[in-house]
Formats: C-alpha cells, structure tokens, sequence
C-alpha cells in the first residue's frame, strides 16, 4: 500500500518518559511547538535542530527536567519562572555575536507569562530579539496547586477563586497577551487552539520563520486544573474555538486594522452554545447556578471581540 | 515490525547513565525521560483495529507523550511501554479504530 505522508514531520524533539498528567494540554503542545520549530528551521537554514530552548518553571518545565532525566532532545535550559524571555533574548543575542544561525524558542505557562515574566517579554518583543514567545495557557498556576493568574477566565473555579454564596469564582475578566505583545508591533503575533492542532502548527511554523520577535498563545486544557475527563483535552479545547469563546487570529506588526481571523463564521454567528463548553468543565459548575454570570462572561467575550473588530452572535 | 523512534535512547541511557550529580545540573543525554515507563499509569487501554483506520494520523498528531509512533505504511503504532492510557486517540478517532479497554494486569 501507498505509503502517506505525515503531515507534521517525524523528528522527535519530546521524549516519552516525562511526569506530565495522562491526557495533558500543554505536553501536546510541547512536541507539536518543537517539531514545527524544526520544519522551519530545515526550510529556513537547512538544518532542522537550528534551534534552542528557554523555559520558565511551570508544570512543562517541571514534568519534562525531572533530574537527572530529561524529556528534551534539544538544547534546554531551565530558567526562574519570571524571566524565560531575559534568558532566550540573551542566548539570542550570543547565538548572533558567534555567527550561529537559527532561533531560540522560549516557553512560559500563563502565569510565568502574563503575570510575573510580562515585563521581561515586553522587553524581548521591544528589543526585537529573534526569538519565539509560546505561551500555553492553561488558565491558572497548575504546578503549584490551580492558583488563578491573570489569565484566567471570568466565573472559573480555582484554589484562589473559590465560588460560593460570595463569589462566582474568579471575578476578572481574562488578559489577553496575545493583544499586548501585538501592541509592540512585533513582526507576529497569533492566538491558537489545541483543538485545532494543524492550525497551531502552521502558526507555530509562521512565527519561527518570521525575523525578529514572534508571540504564540495557545489554549491547552489541563485535566486536574479544569476538572475535566482526560480523554476531552482536545475536544473542550476545540469547542472553545466552535463556541466563540476562542478567538483565532494573527496579527503582524501590530497592525490591528488587518487582522487574520481562521474559522471565523462568515455570517459572525457561532454555532456552537457556550455552555458546551462550560458543562464539561467542573471548574465552571457552579455558574449554572447562576445565569447572570454566564451572561456576563458572554458580554466579555463579544467584547473581546469588538476590539478585533468583529461583531458576533454568541449562543 | 516498525521500531520506536526513541530506541537508541533508550539503549544509550541505559549504557552510560550514572545518577551522579553534574557541575550546574547538566543533564548530558537528550531525551533520557525515556527510562521511565509510565505506562504502568494506564488503567483503560487503546485497542487498535487496523482495518478501520484511514491513516488520517490524528492520534499520531495528539498522543501527549508521545505513545504513537509511525509503521513502514504510515499506519499507528501504539507503545504500550509509555501510554498512560488519557483516551485522547480514541476519543479524536474519525472512524471509531480505537477503543479504550479495562485493562488487567
Ligand atoms: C519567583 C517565583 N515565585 C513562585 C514560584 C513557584 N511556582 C512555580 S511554578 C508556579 C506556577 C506556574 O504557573 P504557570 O506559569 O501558569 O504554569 P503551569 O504550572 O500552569 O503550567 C509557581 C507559582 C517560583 N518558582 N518562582
Ligand atoms: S497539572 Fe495540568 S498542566 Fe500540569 S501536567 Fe497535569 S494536566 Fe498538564
Ligand atoms: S491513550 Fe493517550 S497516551 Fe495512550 S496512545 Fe492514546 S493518546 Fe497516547
Ligand atoms: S485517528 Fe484513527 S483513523 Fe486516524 S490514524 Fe489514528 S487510528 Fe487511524
Ligand atoms: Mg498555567
């Protein structure tokens, strides 16, 4: 029989082995990130291992550098949790004076990104250093025990935002990184989705391949952190793009005005209800209880996206 | 039969790695997690039937460890050795070629 093609390359720079919980987001994000890294490296300079890692601490460092094993098979180094992007800029910077050529990729969890390492990425996108910034977003502090982080979303449950007869959970609207590191009018910027991994790929691909600084902020469901079955990663992480609550898009050179949406309904009606994708999150449970609640983080969400430009029907 | 990506890894951690500890935490052998079995996390296991599957390499592109590799034709290939047994491959299957069974031990 016809031998397929594979459409992700078979090089593998993640190993088996590692600590990460079964059915966990962010490991897929791992091995795809790293393998389109190095498609694009191959294409770009010919040599697919053209590429080095900085990673700050989260549960992807952690799960993957249990010493004195590791789960990478490129160059790796694990850094504090605040200062991923200082570190991958300075490797940058020495891979540049020595004449190597390739990229560096640094890796951060929500918290490590939009709360503590902000300032040292806004510094690497305004330095316009040649790195990849991928952020997996798994919406709160997993590694230490589900604290919520900036990044978590209106009316989740976490350790820190616990609901109850007064609260519903966490009461602030998501940060969106992704539209801040845009705002340094970095070369490209993209949001994606491990529900649709080829479109993450591609993405992940673009931004290696671009010169100079590049933003990616994936959502990657986390199985004890969201409550979730860990079968349904991948399935609740596709519904928030089918529901709405997930806008795709790409922006390059800060140019709001020409953003690049994908699977965005052309009538700006999602088909999908919300609350598919709430109902098989019990990190959400409690906001059936309370309808306002749902209401307001739909109102957030139409609003995010009327910043992109966009006017949608949410169910 | 097609073999594990990670082979040689497996047999060079094997060969050469003591636990000693290394100036600055160096870690000097690439992808030497893979010593560590987790399949032995697994409670439900993926059943694979060859004849349903269309090679359309979704479980191959999901598999979070990686517990799937590729055969000679591009078929899956399962690696019971480190499947934790999540049943992402099975529940993102188009044409059902993947069931999660108990598994007895
Ligand atoms: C300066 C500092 N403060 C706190 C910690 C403890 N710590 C380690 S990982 C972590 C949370 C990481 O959250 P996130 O970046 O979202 O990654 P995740 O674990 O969710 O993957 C914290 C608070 C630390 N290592 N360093
Ligand atoms: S706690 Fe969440 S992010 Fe961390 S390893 Fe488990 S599933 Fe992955
Ligand atoms: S059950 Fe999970 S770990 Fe096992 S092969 Fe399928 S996707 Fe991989
Ligand atoms: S997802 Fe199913 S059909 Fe696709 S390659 Fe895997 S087993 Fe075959
Ligand atoms: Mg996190």
């Amino acid at each position: 029989m016809a031998i397929r093609k594979p459409p992700i390359t078979t090089r593998e720079y993640w190993a088996p082995g590692h600590a990460a919980c079964a059915g966990c987001g962010p490991a897929i994000v791992m091995k795809l990130a790293t393998k389109a890294f190095s498609e694009a490296m191959e294409e770009k300079y010919g040599d697919p291992n053209a590429f080095a890692i900085a990673h700050a601490t989260g549960c992807m460092e952690v799960v993957s550098a249990v010493f004195p094993y590791t789960a990478w098979k490129a160059p790796w180094i694990h850094v504090a949790f605040e200062n991923a992007a200082a570190a991958a800029s300075g490797v940058e910077a020495a891979w540049k004076k020595l004449g190597r050529k390739g990229k560096i990729l640094a890796i951060g969890g929500d918290g490590g990104t939009a709360d503590i390492g902000l300032q040292a990425l806004s510094g690497m996108l305004e330095r316009r250093h040649n790195v990849v910034y991928l952020m997996y977003d798994n919406e709160a502090y997993m590694n230490t025990g589900i604290q919520r982080s900036s990044s978590t979303p209106y009316g989740a449950w976490t350790t820190t935002s616990p609901p109850g007869k007064y609260s519903i959970g966490e009461d602030k609207p998501k940060k969106w990184v992704a539209l801040i590191a845009a705002a340094h009018q970095a070369p490209y910027v993209a949001t994606a989705s491990i529900g649709d991994p080829y479109d993450f790929y591609r993405k992940m691909k673009k931004a290696a391949s671009v010169d100079g600084p590049a933003f990616v902020q994936v959502l990657a469901p986390c199985v004890p952190g969201w409550r979730i079955p860990s079968e349904k990663t991948v399935e609740i992480a596709r519904l928030a793009i089918e529901s709405g609550l997930w806008p795709l898009f790409e922006i390059e050179n800060g140019d709001f005005y020409n953003i690049k949406f994908q699977r965005f309904p052309k009538d700006g009606k999602f088909k999908k209800p919300i609350e598919d994708y709430l109902k098989i999150q019990g990190r959400f449970k409690h906001l059936f209880k309370r309808p306002e609640a749902i209401q307001e983080l739909k109102n957030q969400i139409k609003e995010v996206w009327r910043i992109l430009g966009k006017e949608v029907e949410l169910l | 039969m097609a073999e594990s990506p990670f082979k040689a890894d497996i047999e060079k951690v094997q060969k050469e790695y003591g636990e000693k500890m290394t100036p600055g935490a160096i870690v000097y052998i690439p992808g030497s997690s893979v010593v560590n079995k987790t399949g032995g996390w697994r409670v439900f296991m993926p059943k694979f039937d060859k004849d349903k599957c269309i090679r359309c390499f979704m479980c191959y592109t999901l598999c979070p460890e990686p517990a799937i590799y590729l055969d000679e034709e591009s078929y899956p290939v399962f690696d019971y050795e480190y499947c934790k047994g999540c049943g992402i491959c099975a529940n993102e299957c188009p044409t059902k070629a993947i069931e999660m069974v108990r598994e007895t031990k």
